[in-house]
């Protein structure tokens, strides 16, 4: 097995780290090359579309899984699907739609790869009804550090396979994915989009469409005055009949490679915002969207996060459940406003239930995304953030996080002795790892 | 719809490589079938599973080894007999497989010199020599040979995989020659640096080119029925300038 020294980031480009690249073709390349781990450890990395350090294992090894990217069995009448883990969403959504199927949980970037997915049993737009990813996975081929490939499923070690759902790639190295993809006869959707004044209205407004749209998700003017507090768009969306006409998506673009650090700073983000809600009008407006673009809207712009300069970003996500979010919802807005740190985009969506993974990380609740250019003290603001959260009974999502503290890791995520106890078994020696697990004492007492 | 590749089969010798795999993927995509051969048959399997989802296309798949010991006159009358079945089929021959050991590694063990050779030389000629007659009763197809600029030029640095694909090329020339009767044309692809996993990592890679590229550029030659070409394109003039150095200088030259 080749390895090849590489220099790999998280999405955010916060967390940067040297490694020695695998990048396997076939099942016997990616056992030859498990088998060469030694104390270093080695991660998996799919699409690298972690923010922070979960796919980065800092002076040790990693493991390419982009050429791993086969589809290898589909049932037209059931609808189940079995993939490599590099196959990505964005090759399924074009590969499937035209025949009527659709991947039924998927993350805002069509660059995700499937393996990605299960190892953060993603959410998307649809939570409330469709679940988190891992709800839609029959089985599972896993490949442990003893270097055996075994089927996991609900029925076949089930523990196993519900530490792998999940599982930030620690359990083993994901080979083959089996999954029910939906049925659709429609090709896009009609997006309908209202203005919302303030927190209060925006929450009533995502509350009524939790059980009546099929998508549904807000756009939070995170610099909103205090008495605007929580102001912003409401976005939701519902198959288009089978005739509409879509607007897709637009050609391609790349992020120049040198964006200046200032560039985004308070005030250009303050205008961003205010174009931002204002460019729809005040009754809303509805348009027909191409699932593609409507499910992968920043996909256009390639290598995007070039944006926030070299010293790059922190994207902060949690959920706050449904009882205390929106007094938590206000704090962590107020925190944000105090702080008078730019947050671009802030998104805001709805959950339905928990995960079935041991460290998964949905449950029941509101869902709030922010972003941060990193600059000196924003560490200050995520660890007051990562409070409230604590505060408010809820989570921090680990596929955004460079910042989490171990002790609020651990409160956080009250089923991970469980996912110890399988790590301990599968793997005691710890040859799968990453700079996440690390930083977050994930194996400790194992 | 008539696709440009409808009524060709495409047999694909070592198509575990990334290259053979992108080519298959094209190649059916564009209308033709395949007929998938190596030594990693599970794998292969996979690679004909994922083409048949994605196109449609009848996909077989048979066990084939370049060690010229085993029965490669089987297995051409294999190929003869599935393109038989349907009338007025083409067969087109794309072979990719080769090996490349480190010659740091060759010059401490021979049988790994050996196994360059045989791979990349004998079992090459050992396979077409087979085929040959079934493309010449069939007339008309296509073969396309993955060889590489190392065999331009002998070089300190793989020169028994070099001499080897220069046998290879010479042996082309010639074949060349013989099919152009039956109207079948020999395209030789002489590949630099590709980003496959055989040269994942390696020191002194520069220009490494998707092996998807090389994959379309294989094919488009096909179509032509060119001769002779190189992939990336640049490696015509690299390779004139390197064949231009009188030997005496080029043994001290860094690039030998
Ligand atoms: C623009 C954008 C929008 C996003 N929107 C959403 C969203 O709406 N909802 C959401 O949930 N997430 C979202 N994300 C986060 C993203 O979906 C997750 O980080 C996802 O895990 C990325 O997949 P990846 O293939 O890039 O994985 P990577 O980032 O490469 O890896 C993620 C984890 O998966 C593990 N892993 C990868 N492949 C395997 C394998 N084969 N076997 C075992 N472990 C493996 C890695 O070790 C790592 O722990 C978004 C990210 C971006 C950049």
């Amino acid at each position: 097995m080749n390895w090849k020294r590489v220099e790999l980031g998280g999405w955010g480009r916060t967390a940067v780290a040297e490694m020695l690249a695998a990048r396997p073709e076939r099942l016997g390349e990616v056992q030859r090359a498990l088998a060469q781990v030694g104390e270093e450890g080695l991660v998996v990395r799919g699409g690298g579309r972690s923010y922070g350090d979960a796919a980065l294992n800092g002076g040790g090894r990693v493991l390419l899984t982009e050429r791993l990217d086969r589809i290898l069995a589909f049932d037209e009448k059931t609808g189940e699907l079995v993939v490599e883990p590099g196959v990505t969403f964005g090759e399924l959504t074009r590969l499937f739609l035209p025949r009527g199927y659709i991947v039924p949980v998927t993350p805002g970037t069509g660059f995700a790869t499937i393996g990605g997915a299960v190892a953060m049993d993603v959410h998307g737009k649809n939570h409330d009804w469709a679940g988190s990813f891992g709800d839609h996975v029959l089985w599972l081929d896993l490949l442990l550090p003893s270097g055996q490939v075994v089927r996991v499923s609900p029925g076949e070690r089930p523990e196993l396979f519900l530490a792998t759902i999940g599982g930030l790639g620690l359990t083993g190295v994901i080979t083959a994915i089996s999954m029910r993809l939906m049925h659709t006869p429609a090709q896009g959707v009609t997006v309908r989009e209202t203005r919302v004044a303030d927190l209060d209205a925006m929450l009533a407004e995502l509350h009524q469409h939790r059980s009546t749209s099929t998508f549904s998700v807000a756009w939070i003017d995170a610099q909103a005055p205090a008495r605007s507090l929580g102001r912003g768009i409401v976005e939701i969306a519902d198959p288009a009949p089978e005739d509409s006409r879509f607007e897709t998506a637009p050609r391609r673009r790349t992020m120049p490679k040198h964006v200046p650090s200032a560039f985004l700073n308070s005030v250009s983000v303050r205008l961003f915002n205010r174009w931002y809600s204002r460019r729809i009008a005040p009754e809303g407006r509805q348009r027909s969207l191409s699932f593609e673009r409507f499910l992968y809207p920043l996909d256009s712009v390639l290598e995007w996060n070039r944006l926030y300069g070299r010293r790059g970003f922190f994207q902060f996500q949690c959920v706050l459940p449904d009882k205390d979010g929106p007094a938590g919802l206000k704090q962590l807005l107020e925190t944000v406003a105090k702080s008078r740190r730019a947050s671009f985009l802030s998104v805001l969506k709805t959950l339905g239930r928990e995960g079935r993974g041991h460290l998964s990380f949905a449950q029941r609740g509101y869902t709030l995304a922010l972003d941060f250019p990193r600059r000196s003290g924003t560490d200050v603001l995520l660890a007051l953030l990562e409070r409230v959260v604590l505060d408010h009974g809820g989570r921090v999502y680990l596929a955004k996080d460079a910042a989490l503290s171990r002790h609020g890791f651990a409160a956080m995520y009250p089923k991970l002795d469980r996912f110890r106890a399988v790590l301990h078994e599968v793997d005691p020696e710890g040859r799968l790892t990453s700079d996440l697990a690390r930083r977050l004492a994930i194996r400790a007492g194992t | 719809m008539t696709l440009p590749w409808t009524g060709h089969t495409w047999l694909v010798l070592g198509a575990s490589s990334s290259v053979a795999r992108a080519f298959a993927r094209l190649a059916a995509e564009g209308g033709a079938d395949l007929l998938l051969a190596g030594r990693d048959r599970a794998d292969i399997e996979r690679t004909a599973a994922d083409i048949r989802l994605r196109t449609g296309r009848s996909v077989d798949v048979l066990y084939f080894d370049a060690d010229p010991y085993t029965d490669h006159a089987g297995f051409a009358e294999a190929c003869r007999a599935k393109v038989a079945a349907v009338e007025g089929q083409y067969l087109d021959v794309f072979l990719a497989f080769g090996a490349m050991p480190s010659q740091e590694d060759i010059d401490r063990d021979f049988t790994l010199a050996q196994q360059a050779i045989t791979v990349n030389y004998t079992g090459a000629v050992s396979i077409l020599a087979r085929l040959a007659p079934v493309l010449e009763s069939r007339r008309g197809g296509r073969v396309v040979v993955l060889t590489s600029v190392a065999g331009d030029r002998g070089r300190g640095k793989n020169y028994v995989y070099g001499s080897a694909k220069a046998g290879l090329n010479t042996y082309l020339q010639g074949l060349r020659g013989r099919l152009h009767g039956a109207g079948v044309s020999v395209t030789t692809v002489k590949a630099g640096f590709l980003d496959t996993a055989m040269t994942y990592g390696l020191p002194g890679m520069f220009k490494v080119a998707p092996p998807g590229l090389c994959a379309r550029a294989c094919l488009a030659h096909a179509a032509k029925r060119r001769e002779i070409a190189y992939f990336p394109g640049f490696w015509r003039f690299v390779m004139a300038i390197l064949k231009a150095i009188p030997e005496r200088w080029f043994k001290r030259l860094s690039i030998r």
